[in-house]
């Protein structure tokens, strides 16, 4: 399948890049969500600004907290020594994206503009409070991922407007997940839960907690994270945490003939168990 | 738009429209036909080739992204007239049954043992899942690379 002709052009530079990107433009990096959209013709820019060749938006730091460049790939995070730990639910997250040869061309900006509800990192970002920076014509800002993903495949990004990279607070000292409920064929999460725990002794001063997959975007769940902050992680909370995240998703479920809405939201629950156990075990 | 690439250790240089995807590139431009165009949607690894050495399905990138890159297809992974181990492999387990999937089948498994000798067959199993068979003939598949994995391993 051929995409619909565009005019191509290749930046050396976030400024070059953010000077040649027009009206109906997009940025590509790894291309690996712009172009199947572009081959399905449910998307057809008049231009593609190649980004993939700017050296400044590659590359992971750590330096008190994690800062990964937007054409960084998948494989690069789920790989980096620093990812797995300072937000080991991130680097988990990149290594279940599609499979191999996928990771190793998608980039974390690609992923994230594209917002695809059943993604994986995403849910992590919003989970362990990631923040996401943009450059525009204007000059940047940043926004926390949580404001970031609007609606299904939605997000705050305006016209013109170029991800740089993302920011995470150092979570070292947390216990923080990823797991998934893949779809059997195409491996997509059916529902995603990532956890980032942060313990004081045997108690769990903060919870931090967030649902995708299930939902048309990756949810914040502040029921879910009531409950289990402050206890000890016994029965008790995690089953009222289980059940709280059900209500936490429920204006933004999203569902398909094979696993409806209801079915999603209830395994959400049981998946916030299976990523808890995982966070802790 | 001119498009600088070595593939299989010969330098090209041809103009291509910016919209051919690298495996039409591959097929048409250069003859090189061994590389199958199968889901064309980056699910089932029938156009898989690999990029400055990394696994890559040539049906989800450009060819102008792949401009002064070193592309391998499976014209290319024989060396001096002598299979790949991981192509005799295949013939010795009879690794393939309509023969479609098996370029990418096998330059998925080239670099996957490359990378990781010694590897599992659940391993194995794991990492082909982005490689689909449609003949379900996985079971010598995965034998075929576990014969290299062990081999490569020393074992």
């Amino acid at each position: 399948m051929w995409p619909n002709e565009f005019d191509y052009a290749r930046a050396g530079s976030v400024d070059e890049a953010l000077s040649l990107i027009g009206d109906e433009g997009k940025f590509l990096a790894g291309g690996h969500s712009l172009l199947p959209v572009m081959k399905l013709r449910l998307a057809a820019p008049e231009q593609l600004v190649d980004i993939g060749g700017i050296d400044s938006l590659r590359g992971i730091s750590a330096n008190g907290g994690l800062t990964i460049g937007a054409t960084t790939t998948h494989a690069e995070i789920a790989a980096s020594a620093d990812v797995q730990a300072m937000c080991a639910g991130l680097a988990s997250a990149c290594g279940q994206v599609g499979d191999q040869a996928v990771r190793n061309f998608g980039t974390i900006g690609g992923n994230i503009a594209h917002a695809d509800p059943a993604s994986d990192p995403p849910t992590v970002l919003v989970a362990c409070g990631a923040t996401i920076n943009i450059q525009g014509a204007d000059g940047s800002r940043s926004v926390s991922a949580q404001d970031f993903f609007v609606d299904l495949f939605e997000t705050d990004l305006e016209d013109g407007e170029l991800i740089t990279g993302l920011s995470l607070p150092n979570c070292s000292d947390c216990q923080c997940a990823y797991v998934k409920f893949p779809h059997p064929a195409s491996r997509y999460a059916i529902v995603g839960v990532a956890v980032c725990l942060k313990m004081d002794g045997g108690t769990c001063a903060q919870a931090d907690v967030a649902v995708g997959g299930a939902t048309v975007k990756a949810v914040k769940c502040a029921g879910a994270e009531a409950a289990l902050a402050g206890s000890t992680l016994d029965d008790a909370a995690i089953s009222a945490a289980a059940e709280a995240v059900k209500a936490d998703i429920g204006d933004w479920l999203a569902g398909d003939i094979a696993y409806p809405e209801s079915y999603r939201q209830q395994m959400a629950g049981v998946f916030l168990r299976r990523a808890i156990a995982a966070a802790t075990g | 738009m001119q498009v600088s690439m070595t593939v299989n250790g010969v330098a090209h240089e041809v103009d291509v429209d910016p919209r051919t995807l690298l495996v039409h590139f591959l097929r048409e431009a250069l003859d090189l036909t061994g590389t199958k165009i199968g889901c064309d949607t980056s699910q089932c690894g029938a156009c898989t080739v690999h990029l400055d050495g990394k696994v890559l399905k040539s049906c989800t990138l450009l060819a102008v992204q792949a401009d002064g890159c070193e592309v391998t297809t499976i014209e290319g992974l024989a060396e001096g007239g002598e299979h790949h181990p991981m192509q005799t492999a295949f013939w010795e387990n009879h690794g393939l049954q309509c023969g479609y999937c098996t370029p990418g089948m096998i330059m998925a498994s080239a670099a996957f043992v490359r990378d990781n000798p010694g590897a599992s067959e659940n391993e194995i199993r794991h990492y082909l899942e982005g490689n689909i068979c449609r003949c379900t003939g996985y079971h010598n598949i995965v034998k075929a690379v576990k014969q290299v994995a062990d081999s490569a391993a020393g074992a």
